[in-house]
């Protein structure tokens, strides 16, 4: 028994070996692979992999973390946050930002410093709010700090008067709610409907060019693996297992002497960071941002990709995300019509089904292999 | 420019030529020359040619003559010809003076004016008037098919010799003109009074006032008029109207009075004012007779006018009392005035209050009906629905259904039923919808709430897609019966429209049928005992699960009923469920689950936190600023205005 628990208080490695091994794994074939096999092979060769694909990878990778970071807040801490993707957004619309103001004079009316949808609603200077954003590392600030803060103090007030299950669902969303009807108003000084676009280079490379795109591909892989393995790190740690406690019975976490409100908080604002980061290397690589990114709708649906994937297992979040992506990439060309039954019944699958998700399905299909096995034996011993 | 009216066009070239043949049968063979000459002769001496023209018996010297007097007689420059120009939209018909043919059309800047003096001028009024006694004895027929005449000023004459005739049936045929209401019939050029319904336009004849169908708007020609004419018009209405047999139009008419008045007209209002005898009618006539006696020279009648005029509550009487402010010039009337102003200020600042009130309390009662099935369910099963919003849409669309059908299986008069028999059907549609839902998904789910909101969420998407390609995705419209359209006026210029009434109506009885269901029936009985405490309903022989089904069929053809009443105020499309789908969980969340009382209050104090937010913020600040509230508000009360206290509340 005092070995058992001393096993409990030891750290967990962050990967198995085999872990690691998997990791590292996909890991060369996506930085290192991909990006050889489109560059090296001539355009016509079969191992050529086509220019449109990387941006495309980029863009699941995004996804991924995406998914990866409501897989913290949901599968962990177990708040279903349906406001997921105004953070997202909040963080695309920041890198955005800069990606504007890098224009400069080549915009459709030339002002050296206001963005062509200010000159167009003839405003006849830069609000302060956009002040800065011509600086790369105040931008990136503003991609933590944007939907940090924001998180924060929702956070703050929700988890403090333990706002809790649906209600906390119905609140984030009410915020994207709220966050894409404000976006959507020219006065905000955010293009309004139209967003931000037409973007030209970023740190000086133009946006278009294919090594810019390969850059931005490696970057938003990159950030996967670091994220997963920082969500990983913090799941495991003693921080983690308080908030899987909360998740499963929170008053109990309260009466024996934890803040569930912190370590809530600290989950939830991380868990927006990620997705700010997300839509900050999101916006370079679709070329444009604009405040359908906020409509409640998009946050749902980040919500079943992890689902479809497996809550609770993080790299279960990432297969999700890709994976339906990938569906969805597929089918709104194939059979656009279909996309929505589509969608509308892999929710409900899902939830009745297979509630685990793809990853639990493996698990689900293992002990039910070990258990034919073990009756087999059993009938084999008589 | 229509098809018609080119044809119509060209026939009576056609028609001149041939009557030009025939005078040239019976006239001196040197016309044709001669009608050269006299147009030529226009531009050097203008009164020889335009006596010649109007002595000449030839058709086309007469449509020339009668061109000029409107107008529409130019050279045009290309090659000096004389040409007649109506105009069509920005370019103008061209009409060959000389041969009477149609030609090319033509821009203005291809149009030269034939500019004429005034002696030159009275001499065409001559032949202007003698056109005009051709047409035969005037009576409403005439009067109302000359008001499609194709100038502002005929259109005047045409407006001025109805009202001389007296005849009550122009009143609402002014109405219509003043209101761009009055159309020409593109097919046979009737003259035709249209009120929208939906897209379609319902008309009435202008002469005799009988209704004639419903029509596509693109069939019809709006016959346009100009402010002065709409002045014209108002007046007009003003005295056919004070000599009316029915209260309402003489009303009508002193009200129209207001705004400007001739001294024939004041003449008139006096002799009305002292024979009428109804109170209320008595009192418009004396608003209108004190707006007139305002700029009596007589300062004591200007004194009595401005306290008449104090007393009254009208958006008009401010802008008239306004204006004279700055003309008046004795310093008493002027302080008068002042006050007279202040006091229908504050009047007026109190009713807009009072629309804003009505107006919340309308949107109010609409949230509520979007709300109040989620609450049930809510509150009994403690599941939240996302497809609520799609059970709303299924209820909008069977509205829709049942009055295709009506429209296509029952007489006409049958249609302003159609809305009635909509209720039940679309309660039994998304009731059963609902049932489906439930037995099929959520029973499977029941303590898993956040699954539950998933995988209805999922279902929404489908019966989104599925009503998308039924029905497809623009709009359907869903006409409001004729009970429903218009408005009743409440005191002072203050109006309340039927179908925003009605809603108010239908929402509380709702409410009111549905507390019934809850206190009174063994239904809601076991409703209520599910919803406090399952495990020991239950165990008391409650079929939980049947109680369950049966009040997610409830909460869902209430909320298909609430489709109905929705789609009469707004467009029926396969998202409207999402229009209404977070403003009524707020309703639910601001409100406390399961508490009609706290769905009733929660409604209408978002309803009117908007409508008054709307003016100061705009309309989606002001929703910004609402949902802000609400994130703050449930920090306060976690569970809603009116959440269950006790043993309940953590359940």
């Amino acid at each position: 028994m005092r070995e058992d628990l001393a096993a409990l208080a030891r750290p967990a490695p962050l990967l198995s070996l085999r872990g690691w091994a998997t990791f590292l794994g996909i890991g060369f074939v996506l930085i290192v692979l991909v990006p050889l096999l489109n560059v090296l092979p001539s355009s016509g060769s079969a191992l050529h992999l086509p220019d449109y694909l990387v941006p495309l990878l980029g863009k699941y990778a995004c996804y991924a973390i995406l998914a990866l970071s409501l897989d913290l807040v949901w599968g962990y801490a177990g708040i279903l946050s349906l406001g997921h993707g105004a953070f997202f957004a909040l963080g695309g619309y920041a890198m955005g930002m800069y990606l504007m103001r890098q224009i400069g004079t080549r915009g459709v009316y030339g002002h050296p410093e206001l963005p062509d949808f200010m000159v167009f609603l003839n405003w006849k200077e830069l609000p302060w709010y956009w002040y800065g954003f011509d600086q790369f590392p105040f931008a990136l600030l503003m991609v933590i700090l944007a939907p940090g803060l924001l998180a924060l103090v929702l956070g703050w007030f929700a988890f403090r008067s333990r706002v809790t299950g649906v209600y906390i669902s119905i609140v984030t969303q009410a915020m994207t709610f709220a966050l894409m009807l404000a976006f959507f108003r020219n006065d905000m000084g955010f293009g309004g409907n139209n967003g931000l676009t037409d973007f030209k280079d970023i740190l000086g490379f133009p946006i278009q060019a294919q090594g810019t795109r390969i850059g931005l591909y490696i970057a938003s892989v990159l950030a996967l693996g670091l994220c997963f393995l920082l969500c990983r790190f913090v799941t495991l740690s003693k921080l983690g297992r308080v908030l899987l406690a909360v998740r499963d019975a929170e008053s109990r976490v309260r009466f024996l002497g934890y803040s569930p409100t912190a370590a809530k908080l600290f989950a939830f604002t991380l868990s927006a960071v990620l997705a700010g980061i997300a839509g900050a290397l999101y916006v370079p690589q679709v070329g444009i941002i604009n405040p359908s990114e906020f409509s409640p709708a998009n946050s749902i649906e980040i919500a079943i990709w992890v689902a479809v994937g497996g809550r609770g297992t993080l790299y279960g979040a990432i297969l999700g995300g890709v994976l339906i992506n990938l569906v969805k990439t597929w089918l709104t060309g194939a059979a656009p019509e279909l996309w929505l039954f589509v969608l509308g019944g892999l929710f409900v699958a899902c939830t009745l089904l297979f509630p685990k998700g793809i990853v639990g399905l493996i698990g689900q299909w293992k002990s039910w292999r070990a258990e034919r096995q073990s009756y087999k034996t059993a009938e084999a011993s008589e | 420019m229509s098809v018609a009216r080119i044809l119509a066009a060209r026939i009576l070239a056609i028609a001149f030529v041939l009557a030009g043949v025939l005078a040239g049968l019976f006239s001196p063979p040197a016309l044709a020359q001669s009608l050269e000459d006299m147009l030529a002769g226009l531009t050097d001496d203008p009164k020889a040619a335009i006596q010649m023209l109007i002595a000449a018996e030839d058709e086309k010297a007469k449509a020339a003559a009668a061109a000029l007097a409107k107008g529409n007689l130019f050279i045009r420059i290309e090659d000096n010809a004389v040409v007649i120009a109506e105009k069509d939209g920005e370019q103008y018909v061209i009409t060959n003076a000389l041969t009477g043919e149609i030609e090319a059309m033509a821009s203005a800047e291809e149009l030269q004016a034939i500019v004429l003096d005034d002696e030159a001028k009275a001499l065409l009024g001559g032949a202007g008037d003698a056109a005009a006694q051709d047409a035969g004895p005037f009576d409403f027929a005439t009067g109302v098919k000359a008001l499609n005449a194709e100038g502002f000023a005929e259109k005047g004459k045409a407006i001025e010799k109805l009202t001389a005739l007296g005849d009550g049936r122009a009143i609402p045929v002014f109405q219509a003109l003043a209101d761009g209401r009055l159309f020409s019939r593109k097919s046979d050029g009737a003259v035709v009074i249209g009120d929208r319904s939906g897209n379609d336009v319902r008309l009435t004849m202008a002469e005799t006032l009988e209704p004639a169908g419903i029509v596509a708007p693109d069939t019809l020609d709006v016959i346009f008029v100009n402010n002065n004419l709409r002045n014209v018009l108002r007046e007009a209405i003003g005295r056919l109207g004070l000599l009316s047999a029915e209260a309402s139009t003489r009303t009508g008419a002193a009200k129209a009075l207001l705004d400007g008045i001739t001294p024939d007209a004041v003449a008139l209002l006096r002799e009305a004012y002292a024979k009428e005898s109804i109170a209320y009618v008595k009192e418009a006539m004396a608003l209108a007779l004190a707006a007139a006696e305002l700029s009596d020279p007589d300062k004591a009648r200007r004194l009595a006018a401005v306290a008449v005029l104090g007393s009254s509550s009208d958006m008009r009487v401010r802008a008239l009392l306004q204006s004279r402010l700055g003309q008046e010039q004795d310093a008493e009337v002027k302080a008068a005035i002042a006050a007279a102003f202040d006091r229908i200020q504050t009047k007026l600042t109190l009713m807009g209050y009072a629309e804003n009130l009505v107006q919340g309390i309308s949107l109010g009662s609409v949230l509520l009906l979007a709300a109040v099935g989620l609450a049930i369910t809510f509150g009994v099963m403690g599941v939240i629905n996302m497809a609520h919003g799609e059970m709303i849409m299924l209820g909008a669309y069977s509205a829709y259904v049942t009055q295709e059908i009506f429209r296509a299986m029952l007489p006409p008069s049958w249609i302003g039923a159609y809305l009635i028999a909509a209720l039940p059907v679309a309660f039994l549609v998304a009731a059963a919808v609902g049932v489906a839902i439930e037995r099929g998904v959520i029973r499977f789910l029941y303590g898993r709430p956040l699954e539950t909101m998933l995988a209805t969420w999922g279902i929404s998407l489908g019966l989104q897609q599925a009503v998308r390609m039924i029905f497809g995705a623009p709009n359907k419209e869903v006409a409001n019966p004729e009970w429903m359209t218009g408005a009743i006026e409440l005191a002072g210029g203050f109006a309340v429209t039927w179908n925003r009434l009605y809603i108010i109506l239908f929402c509380f009885a709702v409410l009111g049928l549905i507390a019934l269901i809850l206190h009174r029936t063994s239904f809601g009985l076991h409703m209520r005992a599910v919803t406090q405490n399952r495990a020991m309903a239950d165990v008391m022989g409650i079929p939980t699960a049947r109680i369950d089904a049966m009040t997610f069929a409830l909460g869902s053809g209430i909320a298909g009923m609430a489709g109905v009443a929705l789609s009469q105020i707004g467009n029926v499309s396969p998202n409207l469920g999402q229009i209404y789908i977070v403003d009524s969980f707020l309703v639910v969340v601001f409100g406390g689950v399961g508490n009609l009382m706290g769905t009733l209050v929660g409604a209408l104090t978002l309803g009117i936190v908007n409508k008054f937010l709307e003016p100061i913020a705009g309309a989606v600040l002001g929703k910004v600023v609402v949902l802000i509230f609400i994130i703050l508000f449930i920090q306060k009360r976690p569970r809603g205005l009116f959440a269950a206290k006790g043993r309940a509340a953590d359940a």
